[in-house]
């Protein structure tokens, strides 16, 4: 029969526990990326990089980096179940669908050649 | 079909001495064969609730990107009406936030009475400090007329004359209005949905300030504060991206006021 001290061990076995200065490193990265986020919206990379939207892929590209920061370590996600990683990745792979069909309609409604109702009766 | 043929049974005896707390009240629910079971499940499921959130905001998103990809030069200026520094501030509130109740998290797996009430302490501070600071920006977009549907004047040069040379760059640059408007609606929506989720992750924390203070986590039971802390963390995410989408839209003006 197990005492009470065993069943405790038992019950912090069953999960891991990160050290203190893995949270400290993903801090700093996540202030780090901040204040580089500020810095990168204070240049204008359309004229330098001859592209129109690269402020905003920079921008959202730090943002990416921070969110799998947050939720591979500060959420444990790195450290949880193959299902419970399944289930966060599933979030973002809706949010693409979401995104992909949205985006697939506006973007495409001027590829079609207008056809008017003139054209079709031939008046 | 027998019994012996469903591999789905499960002949495993539960433990005849489940886990306690102090108090003997058993941690570990019946219907679970043994703790780390329940600890899946209760994960699991907190997950499953995200999606539903991250979809949630999700929608919201995907509005703003049409909107912003139709109206590109409305958004820049509106994004010019509220202030970059505050967003600034507020996202490193909120990071500092979330490494507080990450280390509260840590405290309570070591079962560290002492350390978890002061950093779920600091992390009520600090999300009270977010929600202080968004108040301050939003009482000034009221008095600037920025606030569509309770105060919209900013355009209006009759409520304030000196913006005439902001409502004729308007006119010059073919931008509508409402189509700034329309910015600032969903700078309203996003910022306000993501604040009731503050109030709802603040009102968690102080629950569990109060339960940790009374040695309710630091007996093993110490899963509550952890998915809590996932609420919280992913508040924290969904800020991540709102700051560079509504504040940093066309890059940061200096020489204007930080506040």
């Amino acid at each position: 029969m197990q005492t009470a001290h065993e069943s405790d061990l038992e019950v912090i076995e069953s999960h891991h526990i990160i050290p203190v200065g893995v949270y400290m490193k993903v801090f700093g990265a996540l202030m780090v990326l901040l204040v580089v986020t500020v810095l990168a919206a204070m240049e204008d990379f359309s004229v330098r990089l001859h592209w129109g939207p690269a402020n905003i892929v920079i921008a959202m590209a730090i943002a990416i980096v921070k969110a799998a920061l947050v939720i591979l370590f500060f959420m444990h996600v790195r450290y949880s179940s193959r299902l419970t990683q399944f289930f966060a990745a599933i979030a973002f792979l809706f949010l693409g669908v979401m995104f992909f069909f949205t985006f697939g309609d506006y973007m495409s409604r001027n590829w079609i050649p207008q056809v008017s109702a003139f054209n079709i009766t031939g008046r | 079909m027998t019994a012996e043929s469903n591999t789905l049974t499960v002949d495993k005896v539960p433990a005849s001495d489940p886990p306690s707390d102090s108090s003997g009240q058993h941690l570990l629910h019946h219907h679970f064969d043994d703790m780390a079971q329940q600890r899946e499940c209760n994960t699991l499921m907190m997950w499953a609730f995200l999606v539903t959130e991250i979809m949630m905001f999700g929608g919201l998103f995907c509005a703003y990107a049409v909107y912003r990809w139709s109206y590109p030069h409305a958004f820049a200026i509106g994004s010019h009406h509220i202030k970059w520094f505050m967003g600034s501030l507020n996202t490193g509130v909120l990071l500092v936030s979330s490494l507080t109740m990450a280390m509260a998290v840590h405290s309570a797996a070591l079962r560290n009475k002492k350390r978890l009430v002061t950093y779920l302490a600091l992390t009520l501070v600090l999300g009270w400090a977010f929600i202080g600071i968004k108040g301050i920006e939003w009482t000034q977009d009221y008095h600037e007329g920025l606030m569509p549907g309770i105060a919209w004047n900013y355009y209006d040069t009759t409520v304030h004359p000196h913006h005439t040379e902001e409502v004729q760059k308007l006119a010059d640059a073919g931008v509508s209005p409402n189509a700034v408007k329309m910015f600032m609606v969903f700078y309203f929506f996003m910022t306000g949905l993501h604040g009731i989720h503050m109030i709802i992750g603040l009102t968690l924390v102080t629950i569990l300030l109060v339960m940790a203070s009374r040695g309710k986590f630091t007996n093993g039971n110490d899963q509550p504060v952890e998915i809590s802390g996932l609420y919280w963390h992913l508040i924290d995410i969904i800020w991540i991206f709102l700051f560079p989408l509504l504040y940093l839209v066309s890059g940061i003006k200096l020489g204007g006021p930080l506040w």
